[in-house]
C-alpha cells in the first residue's frame, strides 16, 4: 500500500488517479494513524519550503514518517518541494529540512542562465547517470516537466541517479538507500512520468 | 535543454468551452473534460483554463469543475478566473492545480501577487494581462474580460508584478484574439526586455508557423493559442488538435530554439 502524504501541500489527487489507473493500491494519509499498513511513501510538495515544512509538522505525521523511513526503511520518494524537504535546509527559508538525504537546497544562479528566465519552467531532458529500476524503460533523454527556482544540491555524487541542466547541471533524481527524490513533476510528465511512478510502485 | 512551451488555452463560459473573437462572439466548442482528455492523448506541454464568467458574475471560482479538470489532467494545469483572495488560491491549489492565473484582481491590487506567492510559492503565480492597442501607440490593460479599461500602464505594472514575485506573465492581445492572423509581435518586442520571468504570449495564432515565428524570435517562451487548437480550416469547424512530437521537434529545429 503506497501512502500518499497529504499535509495540505501538493497535488495529491494527481498521484491517486495515476495509481488508481495502474491498479496499484494506495491510500491518502492525513494523520499518523493513516500510515499504519503503508509499505511505500510518496511525499509530494509544491509552494515554498517553509510553508511545506511547517504544514508537515502541523499534520502530526513527522515522527511516524521518521520511524517508517529511517528505521523501517520503507521505499519513499519526495517529489518537487517534497524532494527539497529531504535536505538539511534550504536557501528559500529558515525552517530545518527532514535531513534524510545529504544535501542542501540552493537557488539557481540567474547569471549562469543566459538563455532563459527563473523559475525554471517547462519541459527539459533528464540525463541519466546511473541505471536503476526506478528509471527503467524511460526513453533516451526523457522529457519531464519542471517548475522551480531552487534545486537539491546533493552532497554525495553517488546518490545522484539523474541530472538536468538549466544554466548549471543539477541533481534531478537522487537515491540514498530506501529514499528517493525527484525535482520535476512525474505526475504531470505524460508517458515518461507515468512510467517512473509505476516503477516506484513496483520497487 | 529547456524547450519552449506550446500551450492550449481553453475558455469556460456557462460550463462549456467557447472560443471568442476580440473577446466577443463566443462560439461553443465542446465539453471541458472531454477536451482535457484529448490534450492528454496528444501530450500537450501544459494547459491553461480560464473561466471568463467568474469575475464578471462576481462569484467564486467553480471548485467542482476545477477539481474535475485537475483530476483528469495529465499535464500541468493553470487555472484562472475569479480568484481574488489568498484563501481561494490555496483552495484551488489543494484541488491539484499547478499554477493559478490572476488577472483583474492583480491589475487592481498587485500586492495580491505577493500575498499568494508567499503561501504557494512564486513559481505558481501567473498574471494574465489582457491588452489592447491605444489609438495613438502604446497599449491599455483591460480587466473584467475586456470590459474595463485600467488606469495602470503596461510597462509599470509589468515591473511592479515582478518586484512582487510573479512567477509568469501571460500577455493576451484583445485585438488579435480569435483572428488567427498571427501574434502581435510589436507588443512582445515592446515588453520582452522588461521581463525576467517566464513569458507566455496569447492571441492571434492561426498556424503552427505563427508559433514557430515566436520561438524563432524569442527562444525560450511560452506560446499559447486558443482557436488554433480547437478549430480546423477556414470555416472554423471544431476539431481539437495539437502538434505531435515529430511536428514539435521539426518546429524547434527549424526555428533553432535556443538552449
Amino acid at each position: 500500500m503506497i501512502a500518499i502524504i497529504n499535509y495540505g501541500v501538493g497535488n495529491i489527487k494527481a498521484f491517486a488517479n495515476i495509481y488508481k489507473n495502474f491498479d496499484i493500491p494506495y491510500t491518502i494519509a492525513e494523520k499518523a494513524e493513516d500510515l499504519n499498513g503503508a509499505t511505500k511513501i510518496i511525499l509530494p510538495g509544491v509552494g515554498s519550503f517553509d510553508h511545506a515544512m511547517l504544514s508537515l509538522h502541523r499534520s502530526g505525521m513527522r515522527e511516524k514518517l521518521d520511524e517508517l523511513v529511517l528505521e523501517k526503511k520503507l521505499p519513499t520518494i519526495g517529489i518537487c518541494v517534497g524532494m527539497q524537504m529531504l535536505a538539511k535546509k534550504s536557501d528559500e527559508g529558515i525552517e530545518a529540512g527532514l535531513g534524510w538525504v545529504e544535501g542542501v537546497v540552493k537557488k539557481f544562479d540567474q547569471t549562469k542562465i543566459t538563455y532563459g528566465p527563473l523559475p525554471h519552467m517547462g519541459w527539459n531532458n533528464l540525463n541519466i547517470k546511473k541505471t536503476h529500476k526506478i528509471l527503467d524503460n524511460l526513453e533516451n533523454d526523457p522529457k519531464f516537466y519542471f517548475l522551480h527556482s531552487y534545486y537539491f544540491a546533493c552532497e554525495n555524487q553517488h546518490d545522484i541517479l539523474a541530472t538536468a541542466t538549466y544554466g548549471e547541471e543539477f541533481a534531478c533524481v537522487v537515491n540514498h538507500e530506501n529514499i528517493y527524490g525527484i525535482q520535476c513533476h512525474p505526475e504531470k510528465s505524460h508517458h515518461n512520468g507515468m512510467k517512473l511512478l509505476k516503477n516506484f510502485g513496483e520497487l | 535543454m529547456l524547450y519552449p512551451r506550446i500551450i492550449p488555452c481553453l475558455l469556460v463560459h456557462h460550463k462549456g468551452l467557447v472560443k471568442t473573437i476580440n473577446f466577443k462572439d463566443s462560439k461553443y466548442v465542446g465539453d471541458p473534460i472531454n477536451a482535457v482528455k484529448i490534450f492528454n492523448e496528444k501530450e500537450a506541454d501544459e494547459l491553461m483554463v480560464l473561466d471568463i464568467d467568474a469575475t464578471i458574475e462576481r462569484r467564486e471560482p467553480d471548485y467542482k469543475m476545477i477539481e474535475n479538470l485537475a483530476a483528469e489532467c495529465r499535464m500541468p494545469l493553470c487555472y484562472g478566473g475569479g480568484i481574488k483572495t489568498v484563501e481561494q488560491a490555496r483552495k484551488i491549489f489543494n484541488l491539484g492545480v499547478e499554477k493559478i492565473a490572476l488577472s483583474s484582481a492583480a491589475v487592481q491590487n498587485p500586492q495580491l501577487v505577493a500575498e499568494i506567492a508567499k503561501e504557494v510559492g512564486n513559481q505558481s503565480v501567473v498574471v494574465v494581462l489582457d491588452v489592447k492597442k491605444k489609438m495613438f501607440g502604446g497599449y491599455d490593460i483591460y480587466t473584467e474580460n475586456g470590459k474595463q479599461k485600467s488606469k495602470a500602464t503596461l510597462e509599470n505594472l509589468i515591473i511592479t508584478l515582478q518586484q512582487l514575485g510573479v512567477g509568469e506573465i501571460v500577455l493576451n492581445s484583445i485585438d488579435h484574439d480569435g483572428k488567427m492572423e498571427g501574434y502581435d509581435l510589436a507588443l512582445v518586442d515592446k515588453v520582452k526586455p522588461l521581463i525576467h520571468v517566464p513569458l507566455t504570449i496569447l492571441g492571434g495564432a492561426g498556424s503552427i508557423e505563427d508559433i514557430g515565428s515566436l520561438i524563432h524570435r524569442y527562444g525560450i517562451i511560452g506560446v499559447a493559442a486558443g482557436s488554433l487548437f480547437v478549430f480546423k480550416g477556414k470555416y472554423r469547424a471544431v476539431l481539437i488538435n495539437y502538434p505531435n512530437n515529430d511536428e514539435k521537434y521539426t518546429l524547434m529545429q527549424k526555428n533553432h530554439a535556443k538552449k
